[in-house]
C-alpha cells in the first residue's frame, strides 16, 4: 500500500463508501454530458469523454450546464451506474441536489485541493458523515513527494 | 436549518406524506448547500412529464408512483396533492400533435399524454416550453422563483432581475408542493454582484454574435457572474435568450449584467458592487473566432441532413424570419428543416399563415419538445446545422451527430441547398 493522505471537509451526503478514483479538472455536465444508462461522460470536448464513473469515486471541480444534472444522476442510481461517492471543490445547486438524489456519500470544502491530492486510480474512502476523505496513493514509486 | 412553524408542520407530516417527503428533500438539499433557511416562492417551473422508459426505470406502476420516485426521490409511491403555488411545466418529451415524426409508437404517445394529464390534474400549467417568459410567465424584479432550465433561469435572473437558482427536477417538484426552496445562492442580494469583467472589443449585434459571445463567456467564467462592458447596441429578447443559453451551456452562468440594459446594474461599478473583479477578460476577434471553432468542433461533412431552428424555442420574430428566408424556395429533398416554437405561439403562427408558408416550403413547425430533450432526429441523420450555440453544444454529444453552427440565414440556406456553406463573417 502506498502513501495515505487524509482530507477533512464538510458533509454533503452521509454514508461511507470506497473505490478507485476517477479525477477530472473539468466541471461535469449532467444532462447532455453523461449517458446515465452507462455512467459514461459524453460531452464532446471533455477530457473524460468515453470513460464511465460507475463504481468509481468521482473527483471533480463542480457541476455545470443544464438543470437536468440531478435527474441524470438520479437516473444513474436507478440504472445502477452511479459513482460510489463524490468529492468536489465547489458547491452549487446542481451538484448539491444531484448528490442528494444519487444518494451516495459526498464531501466538499476540503482542507486540501482534492484535484491536487487525488489522482485517477488512487483508492479513496469517503466518510460523508464525518466529512473525511482518505486517499491511498496507487503507486508510491511514481507519486511525487509533496511539501 | 432554521424552519418556520409552517415548514416544520410540513416536515412533520401535517400536510400528508408527499409534502413531508418534499420538505425532507428540501431540508437535505439545503443542508448540502449550506443554506440556513428556506425562502417562499410563488413561481415554480419544473419538468414532470415522463416517458414509458423512465417509468420502467423507476419501476413505477402508475403516474403517481413515477412522480414519487422521479420527481420527489421517494421509492415508496405517494398520493400527490395539487400544487401549493403557481407552477408550470417546461419543455417535455413529445409534440402532442406531431409525435409520429419523433418515431414514437401509439402506446408511447398514449403513456406520455397520460403523464401530461397527471401533471395537469395537479394544477401544473402545461406551457411545455423551455421559454415560459415568452408565453406569459414573466417574473418581476426581485421575485423569488424556483425554475429549472438553465437558459430560462439565466434570462429571468439577468434580464428581468428575478431571483432563482438553477433548480433541478426534484427541487422544483418539492417547491411546487411546499412553496419553498433553500435560501441560498442567487436568492441572496450579496451573491448577485459581478465577479468577472468582460471587455467586449468587437461589435456584437446579430443573434449569432450574441451566441458566440455567450459561448466564450461561459467557457471563461464557468458558473460565476460576468459583467459585459462595451456593448454599444441594445439587444432584444432573442439575442439575450441566445446569449444566456450559450453561456449556461459552455459554463454554468446563471446571472450576468449588461450595464444600462439588464435589470440590476446601471454601471460596471454597480454591477461589481464596488469591488474589484476577480479577473478582467478581453473579447476580441481572436476570442470570437475561438468560440466559433469550438462550436464547430464536431462538424466535418458538408451534406446536411437536418437543420434545426428554435433552441431555446423560437418566438414569432424568428419564425417569420425563416418564412421570409424561404420565400419562393423549397427545402432540399434530402434535408429536413425543423423549427421549434412554444405551443402558445404556434397558434399565432397558424393564424398568421406562417405554418402554411413553412409547410409549403417543405419545412416543419414543431412544439412542446426538441431533438435533444425528446432524443429524436430524422431517420439516418448524421449531420445537423444549428443556429443555436446551446444546441450545437449538446446535440452532437447526446445524439452522436456532427453539428454545424452558424447564422439563421446560413442554416436556412443549408436547408435549401442541402449543403453547409456557412462561415464566420
Amino acid at each position: 500500500m502506498g502513501r495515505h493522505i487524509v482530507l477533512h471537509g464538510r458533509k454533503v451526503v452521509g454514508g461511507v463508501a470506497e473505490g478507485p478514483a476517477l479525477v477530472t479538472r473539468q466541471s461535469i455536465s449532467g444532462w447532455g454530458g453523461v449517458n446515465p444508462r452507462t455512467g459514461t461522460i459524453i460531452e464532446s470536448r471533455h477530457e473524460l469523454k468515453g470513460q464511465s464513473f460507475q463504481d468509481k469515486v468521482l473527483v471533480f471541480p463542480t457541476a455545470k450546464g443544464s438543470s437536468g444534472w440531478s435527474s441524470i444522476f438520479h437516473t444513474t442510481r436507478l440504472a445502477g451506474t452511479a459513482p460510489k461517492a463524490m468529492v468536489f471543490n465547489r458547491v452549487n445547486t446542481k451538484v448539491a441536489l444531484g448528490a442528494v438524489v444519487t444518494g451516495v456519500p459526498a464531501v466538499t470544502d476540503l482542507d486540501q485541493d482534492p484535484l491536487e491530492v487525488i489522482e485517477t486510480g488512487d483508492w479513496v474512502r469517503v466518510d460523508g458523515d464525518r466529512g473525511i476523505v482518505e486517499v491511498f496513493k496507487a503507486d508510491p514509486d511514481e507519486a511525487a513527494p509533496r511539501a | 436549518m432554521q424552519l418556520t412553524d409552517e415548514e416544520r408542520a410540513m416536515l412533520d407530516g401535517r400536510y400528508g406524506e408527499a409534502v413531508q417527503q418534499a420538505m425532507d428533500l428540501l431540508v437535505r438539499y439545503g443542508e448540502a448547500l449550506g443554506a440556513e433557511r428556506m425562502v417562499e416562492v410563488r413561481n415554480v417551473a419544473g419538468a414532470n412529464i415522463f416517458t414509458p422508459a423512465q417509468r420502467a426505470l423507476a419501476k413505477a406502476q402508475d403516474h403517481a408512483a413515477a412522480f414519487s420516485e422521479l420527481s420527489l426521490n421517494s421509492a415508496k409511491p405517494l398520493t400527490i396533492p395539487t400544487v401549493r403555488v403557481p407552477s408550470c411545466q417546461l419543455i417535455g418529451p413529445m409534440d402532442r400533435e406531431q409525435w409520429a415524426v419523433q418515431g414514437l409508437s401509439e402506446a408511447d404517445q398514449q403513456a406520455i399524454l397520460e403523464s401530461e394529464s397527471f401533471s395537469a390534474s395537479l394544477g401544473i400549467h402545461l406551457l411545455n416550453t423551455c421559454t415560459p417568459y415568452q408565453v406569459g410567465n414573466v417574473p418581476v424584479k426581485g421575485e423569488h422563483c424556483a425554475w429549472m432550465e438553465s437558459s430560462a433561469v439565466v434570462y429571468i435572473n439577468s434580464v428581468l432581475g428575478a431571483r432563482s437558482n438553477v433548480e433541478g427536477r426534484e427541487s422544483t417538484a418539492a417547491a411546487m408542493l411546499t412553496g419553498r426552496v433553500p435560501y441560498w445562492g442567487y436568492h441572496l442580494p450579496e451573491n448577485r454582484f459581478a465577479t468577472h469583467l468582460i471587455q467586449v472589443e468587437v461589435p456584437v449585434e446579430s443573434m449569432m454574435d450574441w451566441g458566440l459571445l455567450g459561448y466564450w463567456v461561459g467557457e471563461m467564467v464557468d458558473d460565476q457572474v460576468p459583467v459585459l462592458d462595451g456593448i454599444t447596441q441594445v439587444p432584444n429578447l432573442v439575442r439575450l435568450k441566445h446569449f444566456g443559453a450559450a453561456a449556461a451551456s459552455s459554463g454554468g452562468v446563471e446571472l450576468y449584467h449588461i450595464p444600462g440594459i439588464t435589470a440590476e446594474a446601471r454601471t460596471v461599478e454597480e454591477a461589481l458592487g464596488g469591488r474589484a473583479p476577480k479577473a478582467v477578460l478581453r473579447y476580441g476577434p481572436a476570442e470570437r473566432r475561438a468560440a466559433y471553432e469550438h462550436l464547430n468542433a464536431t462538424a466535418r461533412d458538408r451534406k446536411v441532413d437536418l437543420v434545426m431552428i428554435g433552441c431555446p424555442h423560437a418566438n414569432l420574430e424568428q419564425v417569420w424570419e425563416v418564412c421570409q428566408l424561404l420565400e419562393g424556395r423549397h427545402v432540399h429533398p434530402e434535408t429536413e428543416l425543423w423549427i421549434f416554437t412554444p405551443r402558445a405561439l404556434r397558434q399565432v403562427c397558424d393564424r398568421n399563415g406562417y405554418t402554411d408558408i413553412l409547410t409549403r416550403a417543405g419545412a416543419r413547425l414543431l412544439s412542446d419538445t426538441c431533438p435533444a430533450i425528446g432524443q429524436f432526429l430524422p431517420p439516418g441523420a448524421r449531420v445537423v446545422a444549428l443556429d443555436s450555440a446551446k444546441q450545437a453544444h449538446y446535440l452532437p454529444a447526446i445524439m452522436g451527430v456532427q453539428g454545424w453552427f452558424g447564422s439563421t440565414k446560413d442554416c436556412v440556406e443549408a436547408a435549401i441547398s442541402g449543403t453547409w456553406q456557412g462561415g464566420l463573417e
